[in-house]
């Protein structure tokens, strides 16, 4: 019976969940780090972006187990959830225009 | 009769659990999904705000806001590294030692809950930001941070319920395996939110000196 359990959960150990969070609290201190330095804004942007993404993506496939479900879980869930995130960027064009339309400025 | 029932070939490849997990797991996800496009079309609506506000108030002094923040996400991280705990000793199937790493989950979530609050009554009292007004002059600021901080914070709260829900029926000998893991993929959802709040919304409003 414990082999059976075994063989249903495999992947992750308690060391790698532990290696998972010191990976997740080094980036959250660059990120501080990134604010107290004042980079610029845009530069700032990509990078907070960026180590937000890889974090993320840490979570879902250690904590969230996703990295050891069926790969067809991963196909089913996630293309439609990025495709649609990506497609709301489509107002970004407006919301630069907006503060140029006003008037003094 | 019962192994022969389970050996009972499919028809097709994958027809009989196409993604080889128990519904409630598939229905959790299928939720997280869901709410994941609520929080992103929150951050959206909260950066084009931004963008369309070229005076948008940078309220969080580096200390002790944005260090006060940085505590509230150590807690959420750690909580989420405790509830990991919680699902690997369940699958052990130490019901003892579930219950403990779930109330230390909790705890860590307990932490994030009062640090939040008293932030936000800070802002409300001290620095006189409502969601329709503020002393900066950009009221769409406080309407979009108390709605996207707002709803997590509702996430978090009933997590925390959720959790106790769980947990006490762990100790008293009722739930699989399979309900700490729905669980915890829920709280790990609520830990990745906020991976995404803490920098959007609090980093790129930091004040320093």
């Amino acid at each position: 019976m414990s082999e059976h359990i075994e063989e249903i959960h495999v992947g992750g150990t308690t060391g790698t969940f532990a290696k998972v969070w010191i990976a997740l609290l080094a980036m959250t201190g660059v990120e501080v780090l990134l604010a107290y330095e004042q980079v610029p804004t845009m530069i700032m942007l990509t990078a907070l972006l960026g180590l937000s993404i890889v974090k993320a993506a840490l979570i879902i496939a250690y904590f969230m187990h996703l990295k050891f479900e069926k790969l067809s879980l991963f196909l089913t869930l996630f293309p439609m959830l990025i495709f649609c995130i990506i497609l709301m960027l489509v107002f970004l064009g407006d919301a630069t225009r907006i503060p140029h339309m006003r008037p003094g400025f | 009769m019962s192994s022969q029932s389970s050996v009972a070939p499919s028809l097709w490849e994958g027809g009989r659990s196409p993604y080889a997990t128990n519904s409630k797991k598939f229905g959790m996800w299928l939720f997280i999904i869901s709410d994941s496009l609520t929080f992103s079309t929150m951050l959206f609506a909260y950066t084009y705000s931004r963008v369309t506000n070229p005076d948008w108030p940078k309220p969080f002094d580096f200390s002790p806001a944005i260090i006060f923040s940085t505590v509230m996400t150590f807690c959420l991280l750690s909580s989420s590294l405790t509830m990991v705990m919680a699902v690997h000793a369940m699958n052990h199937g130490n019901r003892k030692a579930t219950v403990r790493w779930i109330l230390a989950t909790m705890v860590g979530g307990a932490a994030f809950v009062v640090l939040h609050t008293s932030e936000w009554l800070k802002l409300i009292n001290v620095e006189g930001v409502t969601p329709f007004k503020n002393p900066w002059g950009v009221p769409l600021f406080g309407g979009t941070f108390f709605a996207l901080t707002g709803l997590h914070m509702t996430h978090v709260i009933c997590g925390l319920i959720y959790l106790a829900i769980v947990a006490t029926g762990i100790a008293r000998g009722k739930f699989k395996a399979e309900d700490v893991e729905v669980s915890g993929l829920y709280w790990h959802f609520v830990d990745l939110v906020w991976m995404f709040i803490f920098p959007l919304v609090y980093l790129m409003s930091a004040r320093v000196g």
